[in-house]
């Protein structure tokens, strides 16, 4: 038998292992190149007053963007306090109450349909569902359209984490005589906790930046958000689209990246605390 | 001899599949039963209808009757969270869940009974002690119990069965994922169980059925083929196909 050339094969794994490593290079690459960038354009006009001030309408010497950072605060946690149950809870039924395939099928479906949504539909949505009828624009309208599209990323998410838990282990907890809820919630579910944890978080941090879902639903206002339910309300997604995009003021344009550096430290920094917080106890001896 | 597992007519089914037949079957209690047979022929299964963990999966259904302690186990008015409390089982691979080992050993404790804090941290240890693995965690009992090796793992498992005060210990291959060393601990472990339940242990290692059982069964694509005292099916098996299997001639 002729044997294949070894050199050959050992170039070809050399190659592959080359490409895969500076493909991560090339990634990681852009993700600081980015976060330079921000960091760089933001923050000159980055000063404590900016945070805590109100934002003003244009051309008067007034700056601030605490308004916006407040509203995207109340709006983003309004979202993930009315997706992160219901969400988990759907998660929980696709993957451990496998039988009914057809109804899991159908529900996975959906949610595939949904997560594919352009976001400003889902902003048209709820604008005829809620700002129409309620005749008025609100932080809560801001909050369903976020919701809508946390929804299926945490279904998701937590229905492949729970699958991914070994049969064994849902087996030993039934075997002791628990309930499947419990054994679902308290030892399945616990043992997937930092999956579930991370499917959140990507959701949280996906929708914190959303800007066309709140264009019909929150809108802006250049004052702090004083009721939830009934008044337009600001947030960092949407002054940066308009100081950016709409304003001739330089000072605007400078404002807008400052905008945008705060809405990445407010990602960043809702990720590490909570990995922080729910962090697997450390045992030691 | 007093009776605690007794199956009749026993047929089981994965969809169409039918994979266990006319199972008929007398486990003595408090004796060590070992479940032997080539991979394949139904062993685990067999077991997993002693505590209806089969149920879990939509397709799987029993036919025939289980009697524990002369109850049918598969009638529907059988309560199946007090049958699981009755009938403790041990997986092949080491389940210990995501807590400490305090925890663990104490989970079936907070499930089924009510008792005060000193009442379960006695309990533990006794389990603990029970399972033989007391004098290797008592200054770790708060840290994981994924922390331990894969043999204290499965002696936690144990402790944990135990907790719960069943009657009937059911063990699916509990050694085949450990080293020798750990496997030897948890065969002298089960000598000493023996007294406080019944025990039915499926086993691919022949040598371990000899070693530790009072009964043996031997199994063969679904049918039992033979069972009665160990002595007797190793040195003097009354069918050719458990001869052969015992020599080694087929597996």
């Amino acid at each position: 038998m002729k044997q294949r050339s070894l050199l050959l094969r050992k170039i070809k794994n050399h190659l592959l292992t080359a490409f895969s490593v500076s493909a991560i290079f090339f990634a990681v690459a852009i993700m600081l190149w980015v976060i330079w960038t921000v960091i760089c354009h933001g923050k000159d006009a980055l000063t404590p007053s900016l945070l805590v001030n109100c934002s003003a309408p244009y051309g008067s010497m007034a700056y601030g963007i605490g308004n916006a950072i407040l509203g995207t605060m109340l709006i983003t946690l309004g979202a993930a306090i009315i997706a992160i149950p219901p969400a988990l809870l759907a998660g929980i039924f696709l993957a451990e109450y496998t039988e009914f395939p057809r109804l899991a099928g159908a529900i996975s479906f959906a949610a595939n349909v949904l997560m594919g949504m352009p976001s400003i539909l889902v902003g048209l949505f709820v604008y005829t569902i809620i700002v129409v009828p309620t005749g008025k624009f609100s932080g809560f309208a801001g909050s369903v359209a976020l919701a809508i599209l946390m929804f299926p990323v945490i279904m998701r998410t937590t229905e492949n984490m729970l699958s991914m838990v070994p049969n064994t282990l849902r087996e030993s907890a039934l075997a002791l005589g628990m309930t499947r809820m419990r054994a679902t919630l308290y030892i399945v579910c616990r043992s997937a906790k930092n999956g579930l944890l991370t499917g959140i978080l990507l959701a949280l941090s996906r929708v914190s930046g959303e800007t066309a879902p709140l264009l019909f639903t929150a809108m802006f206002a250049d004052s702090f958000p004083t009721s939830y339910f009934t008044q337009p309300t600001a947030s960092l997604p949407i002054l940066i689209t308009e100081y950016a995009t709409n304003s001739p003021f330089e000072v605007m344009h400078q404002i807008g990246w400052s905008a945008a550096l705060v809405v990445m430290l407010l990602v960043l920094m809702t990720n590490i605390s909570t990995r922080i917080f729910f962090r697997e106890k450390k045992y030691g001896n | 001899m007093e009776i605690k597992i007794q199956t009749k007519k026993l047929n089981f089914f994965y969809g169409d599949h039918q994979a266990l037949f006319e199972n008929d079957l007398i486990i003595p209690t408090n004796q060590i039963t070992a479940v032997i047979g080539p991979s394949g022929c139904g062993k685990s299964t067999h077991l997993r209808v002693y505590n209806r963990i089969f149920e879990l999966y939509r397709d799987q259904r029993a036919e025939g009757e289980v009697l524990i302690d002369g109850k049918n186990i598969l009638e529907p008015d059988v309560d199946v969270l007090e049958l699981r409390r009755k009938v403790g089982m041990i997986f092949q691979k080491p389940t210990p869940f995501p807590m400490s080992v305090f925890d663990n050993t104490a989970y079936p404790l907070r499930l089924h009974y009510k008792l005060d804090k000193k009442k379960i941290a006695e309990r533990v240890e006794q389990s603990l002690r029970g399972a033989s693995l007391w004098d290797e965690v008592k200054d770790k009992l708060h840290s994981s119990g994924l922390a331990l090796s894969g043999g204290q793992q499965q002696r936690l498992c144990i402790a944990r069965a135990i907790a719960a005060e069943p009657e009937i210990l059911l063990m699916d291959e509990p050694t085949s994922a450990i080293d020798p060393v750990a496997t030897l601990k948890i065969e002298e472990l089960m000598d000493t169980l023996r007294e406080r339940f019944t025990i039915v242990i499926v086993t691919h290692n022949m040598q371990q059925a000899a070693r530790i059982s009072d009964q043996t069964v031997f199994f063969y694509e679904g049918r039992i083929v033979e069972y009665g005292e160990t002595k007797q099916i190793f040195t003097n098996p009354a069918n050719k196909q458990t001869e052969e299997y015992i020599t080694g001639r087929f597996s």
